[in-house]
């Protein structure tokens, strides 16, 4: 990250689009967006925009691939060629391999992978317009789209990123407080068992600094579990007045 | 990477970790023996093997004349690449570098990137047209577990070997000039990989030790202590408290390889 004079902080102690440093991008969640899926959902945080599907739990081709005692989850974290500034190439880079790597580690935790041995699921995510915090967002959302799935799980997995910028430490860093802050903290939990399944780092940090970035980073991590929670119910709890 | 080693055997290090104890007698935080050798590949600009027990890495480096990027146009240019060659393990295959080789480089990558250990705008000529840039090609000969650590190491003692060619512009064309100068490194960036066995840390994991992990975490720290990268890996999770513990013993950790190593 290479740091520029730019003010990213105000006086006031806001930032660049008005929100405290502990507050949240606003969220949209919408779960069962696709119809093909087996489950699927879409969120918005911030300018992300980012799809979420499941295929499965389905045979494995190829076949020697599939565990006799586990299902096998595979993950491929995609950017659409227009996502960003300049136009991305839709042959997957380096960081979409490792991404797609990162976001399987943290999803794989909250499934319970032994209950379909020699199969296979397919999680597919797409980032339509990238904001920073892409691969947290997507971790919520393809942890929603299992759950959509009817996939068993031990917990939903909800992600967001602290950081610092400006000597001061933020929740939910936006793309222009990635590339030019101190530094960035990604972090998926599983609220329920206070798990963290992905945990990442760049920029520096004190241990001090570090401590407090992962404590904001979880809190942000329980707000937006409420909210899949809530996208949740507004997919499959439909209340209907009963007239009599 | 499927498992090679007996349940009996799994059963039984992830009970000694239980205890405080590992196969190999040492202890929870203690790393295997490391040895360091520096300028084994003459034709490499800097070369490095790291021994971490008996995983063995080899790191290359190669200095060529590139642009920067349009980003970053009076600094140089560092590229990372890990080969996991075949040679090195029954698991490893030839071919394109797989998930696994990625992550490697880029998490060797980020610890030298995020800490500033290379003077960058030390190796712009032209600025927004000519630069330096690094090459760091990782080279894993023999492994016996956390490649992470000892690729970090072999990386950062073959770039502290590293020289750079002499230069001196005329008429605007960049011409080599005999005689050397070293590459800038004011850092000294240790990566410590922990693994999660039974609800324990346990550090500088080996091949078995691997086998048996729920999750990993490396956390790379600079001479002042200040973290400047992590990488979590495997399909298990920590807990905030475990997060924190591994920090501080990660910065004890490097601090003791700095001094071993006189860095």
């Amino acid at each position: 990250m290479s740091q520029k004079s730019e003010k990213l902080i105000d006086k006031k102690g806001l930032r660049l689009d008005g929100r405290k440093p502990n507050e949240l991008r606003p969220i949209k969640i919408e779960v069962g967006v696709l119809s093909n899926a087996d489950g699927s959902a879409y969120i918005e945080q911030g300018k992300n925009k980012i799809l979420a599907a499941i295929y499965g739990p389905k045979e494995v081709h190829p076949k020697h691939l599939a565990l006799p005692d586990r299902m096998i989850l595979r993950c491929r974290y995609h950017m659409a060629p227009f996502s960003v500034q300049e136009r991305k190439s839709p042959a997957p880079s380096r960081r979409e391999i490792e991404l797609s790597k990162v976001i399987r580690e943290a999803l794989e935790p909250a499934i319970f992978l032994e209950y379909y041995p020699r199969t296979a699921i397919d999680v597919f995510v797409e980032v339509l317009q990238a904001d920073g915090g892409t691969r947290c967002a997507s971790i919520t959302a393809a942890s929603l789209a299992l759950a959509d799935a009817g996939i068993p799980m031990k917990d939903l997995v909800a992600a967001c990123a602290a950081g610092k910028v400006d000597d001061t430490i933020v929740l939910d860093l936006m793309d222009t407080e990635d590339k030019i802050g101190a530094a960035d903290v990604p972090v998926a939990l599983m609220p329920n068992l206070d798990a963290i399944t992905l945990l990442q780092m760049d920029g520096t940090l004190s241990l001090e600094e570090f401590e407090q970035a992962v404590n904001l980073a979880l809190e942000g991590c329980r707000k937006i579990y409420a909210m899949q929670k809530e996208a949740l119910k507004a997919r499959y709890v439909n209340v209907k007045e009963v007239e009599e | 990477m499927s498992s090679m080693i007996t349940r009996v055997k799994q059963k039984q290090i992830a009970q000694l970790i239980a205890k405080g104890k590992r196969l190999d007698g040492r202890a929870l935080t203690e790393y295997r023996e490391i040895k360091v050798e520096q300028g084994i590949i003459e034709r490499a600009e800097g070369s490095a093997r790291v021994l971490l027990g008996k995983t063995e890495v080899m790191v290359g480096t190669k200095i060529e004349i590139g642009q920067p990027f349009s980003d970053t146009p009076n600094e140089g240019v560092l590229t990372v690449n890990a080969e996991l060659v075949p040679l090195a393990s029954p698991t490893f295959e030839p071919g394109p570098p797989d998930e696994n080789s990625i992550e490697l480089a880029r998490v060797v990558d980020r610890g030298i990137r995020e800490s500033k250990a290379i003077e960058f705008d030390k190796l712009c000529i032209e600025p927004g047209k000519k630069v330096f840039v690094v090459f760091v090609d990782v080279y894993v000969l023999n492994h016996d577990g956390n490649l992470i650590d000892a690729s970090a190491l072999a990386a950062l003692a073959a770039l502290l070997n590293t020289k750079m060619p002499n230069y001196e512009i005329e008429d605007g064309e960049v011409k080599i000039k005999s005689g050397y100068t070293p590459l800038p490194i004011k850092k000294h960036p240790i990566t410590v990989t922990f693994a999660k066995i039974n609800d324990k840390l346990v550090v500088d994991p080996w091949l078995e030790e691997e086998q048996v992990m729920e999750a990993r975490i490396s956390i790379a720290t600079e001479d002042d202590g200040n973290i400047c990268a992590i990488q979590k890996g495997g399909s298990g999770y920590f807990t905030p408290k475990q997060v924190l513990e591994a920090a501080k013993i990660a910065k004890e950790k490097a601090q003791e390889i700095r001094k071993k190593l006189n860095w």
